[in-house]
């Protein structure tokens, strides 16, 4: 058992138990929080892969962004200010059923994939392999993913113009 | 590597001797080895923290044409200890509806998203906690949690006014990380690479003489993040009595003002190496590693007494104004300083060193007379629109 899967089991126990937590709370801002817990527990798992450039963005992005403005809305739009609610959804059960089952068959699926069984860890990356400028040329490069870049930028920037449209106040 | 050169592997070496020597395993030796250096350099910190508060006081005293504490010791040196013991002893309250755990758990985040920034500052060419290379982004994803920790202080406190605070506060920070996002660019795009310890070591020619603009932009943009006047309209003291901190008491206040102050120095200290060099002054670095440590201590004070300058002349300005300016005025101007400096710096690369640096000094220099001439025809049209209309 090395460091390293020692380190593995206690996030992904800590993933699992937040992502518990988000869905079984009662109240709402706790839930957002235990969201931030988890999405913290996921960065950690991608930085034990060495994706370091991932998990810094991860941080950024969703824990930075993502997730204050989940809290801001939960803040903002209760419907009476109270702080924990009924529970609304009576067909609960039916939502766990799809999930045991979506899990059996993920369970089924994986036992025949050897790749479980093998010793040797994740290849290790060849030294001196810089991630950041691979990232970089692989998102601009025209025989690579600068197409999709561009894209995900234009719809970004629609979005932001939707948003500034919907909230502008024409005086 | 003598002693001077190379402390902090000289004294890992010889401990990690001294635990083997005892029989512990050498994983668990070295382990125990990075907890130590994690507890010195936190220590560090925290004394430092302390001897901030007495800087603070005396430097705005010292603004505002007065003397500041001075009977608690010499030149009131003692001052901060006496704060801290009365903090430590004082009632330690929970508002009445306050969510306990968020309550409490909101000073420990903000001072832990502090303390993890040093995690990347290169003291030394060889002393770092970490060589990161994505250094750059790290220290925003660092300001991520402290944002976090601003509104669970305010949405803890079970009271309006801290709620309206930490609002305000979030706004702005969340708001003013995108001027300071692409102003930190700018020294990746010279140093070719995001880690810290690159940067520091390609500034052969500071970077604040190729980027003046950037310089300003990230220093306005840090002021904002750390919550400063004029950026304060959190802790408005006139408008909001505390901001988020109204309900906080005794160390819990400690920790968010003491975490306060040290990410203004940490700020400094980061301006100082994004823009000035860094630990590096004419080559006093390389004679010994505590003189480098000296020297990004230097910078780092003077960063802060910028930072200090600034909150201390100028007035707060108003929620609104100050998210137009980051929008309308901040965002743009960083992102075409970003394209113009890019550019220059593929245009220029060949040349001799002195056209580069003028180069890319005067593309700055224009670029920002540009941007204030833009603001001030604006300004101007506004003013006319209103100078009609006022009969006194």
């Amino acid at each position: 058992m090395t460091g390293e899967q020692i380190i593995f089991i206690l996030v992904a126990l800590f993933t699992l138990g937040s992502g518990f937590m988000v869905v079984t709370t009662r109240n709402l801002v706790h839930a957002a929080l235990w969201l931030v817990s988890t999405l913290f527990c996921v960065r950690v798992t991608i930085a034990l892969m060495s994706a370091y450039l991932l998990a810094a963005v991860q941080v950024v992005v969703y824990i930075g962004a993502i997730a204050i403005l989940f809290i801001f809305a939960v803040m903002l739009t209760r419907k009476d200010l109270r702080d924990q609610g009924p529970q609304h959804n009576p067909g609960w059960w039916t939502g766990a059923l799809i999930a045991v089952l979506v899990f059996a068959g993920l369970f089924a699926l994986l036992q025949g994939w050897n790749g479980l069984l093998e010793k040797k860890g994740p290849t290790a990356l060849p030294a001196g392999f810089d991630q950041i400028s691979a990232l970089g040329n692989a998102l601009v490069s025209p025989d690579a993913y600068v197409l999709p870049f561009e894209v995900a930028s234009v719809l970004l920037v629609a979005a932001l113009v939707g948003a500034v449209y919907v909230a502008f106040n024409r005086k | 590597m003598s002693f001077w050169n190379d402390p902090l592997k000289v004294a890992a070496d010889w401990l990690l001797g001294i635990f083997t020597g005892w029989g512990m395993p050498e994983i668990a030796a070295q382990i125990l080895i990075g907890f130590l250096g994690i507890f010195m350099l936190i220590s560090l910190l925290m004394v430092l923290d302390i001897f901030l508060v007495w800087v603070e006081r005396k430097v705005v005293s010292r603004f505002q044409d007065r003397i500041g504490p001075n009977r608690v010791g010499p030149f009131g040196l003692i001052q901060p200890f006496a704060d801290i013991i009365k903090l430590l002893i004082k009632e330690d309250t929970t508002p009445g509806g306050a969510d306990r755990w968020v309550y409490n758990i909101a000073p420990m985040l903000s001072m832990m998203s502090v303390l993890i920034l040093w995690a990347v500052v290169p003291l030394a060419p060889r002393i770092i906690g970490v060589d990161l290379n994505i250094g750059a982004l790290y220290i925003i994803a660092a300001g991520a949690i402290g944002t976090l920790s601003i509104i669970m202080a305010g949405w803890a406190s079970n009271n309006k006014f801290a709620l309206i605070g930490a609002f305000r506060q979030v706004a702005v920070m969340v708001s003013f990380e995108i001027p300071m996002l692409t102003t930190l660019l700018i020294p990746t795009i010279f140093a070719e690479s995001m880690g810290f310890n690159a940067i520091t070591e390609a500034q052969d020619i500071w970077f604040v003489w190729l980027a003046p603009l950037a310089a300003i932009i990230f220093l306005i943009a840090a002021i904002a993040e750390l919550g400063r006047a004029p950026f304060d309209m959190a802790e408005g003291e006139s408008e909001l009595v505390a901001g988020y901190n109204t309900e906080y008491s005794g160390m819990k206040f400690g920790m968010f003002y003491a975490g306060e102050l040290l990410h203004a120095f940490t700020f400094g200290g980061f301006w100082a190496i994004l823009f000035f060099g860094g630990y590096r002054f004419l080559g006093l670095e390389q004679v010994s590693a505590f003189l480098a440590i000296a020297v990004i201590v230097f910078k780092a004070f003077l960063g802060y007494w910028i930072i200090m300058w600034v909150k201390y002349t100028l007035m707060r300005i108003r929620i609104d104004h100050m998210l137009g300016f980051n929008w309308k005025f901040l965002t743009p101007l960083a992102f075409v300083l970003l394209i113009v400096v890019a550019l220059m710096n593929a245009l220029l690369a060949g040349t001799p060193t002195w056209i580069y640096v003028l180069g890319m000094f005067l593309s700055n220099v224009v670029l920002g007379w540009v941007a204030l001439e833009i603001a001030r025809s604006y300004s101007r049209k506004e003013r006319e629109k209103v100078e009609g209309v006022v009969t006194t």
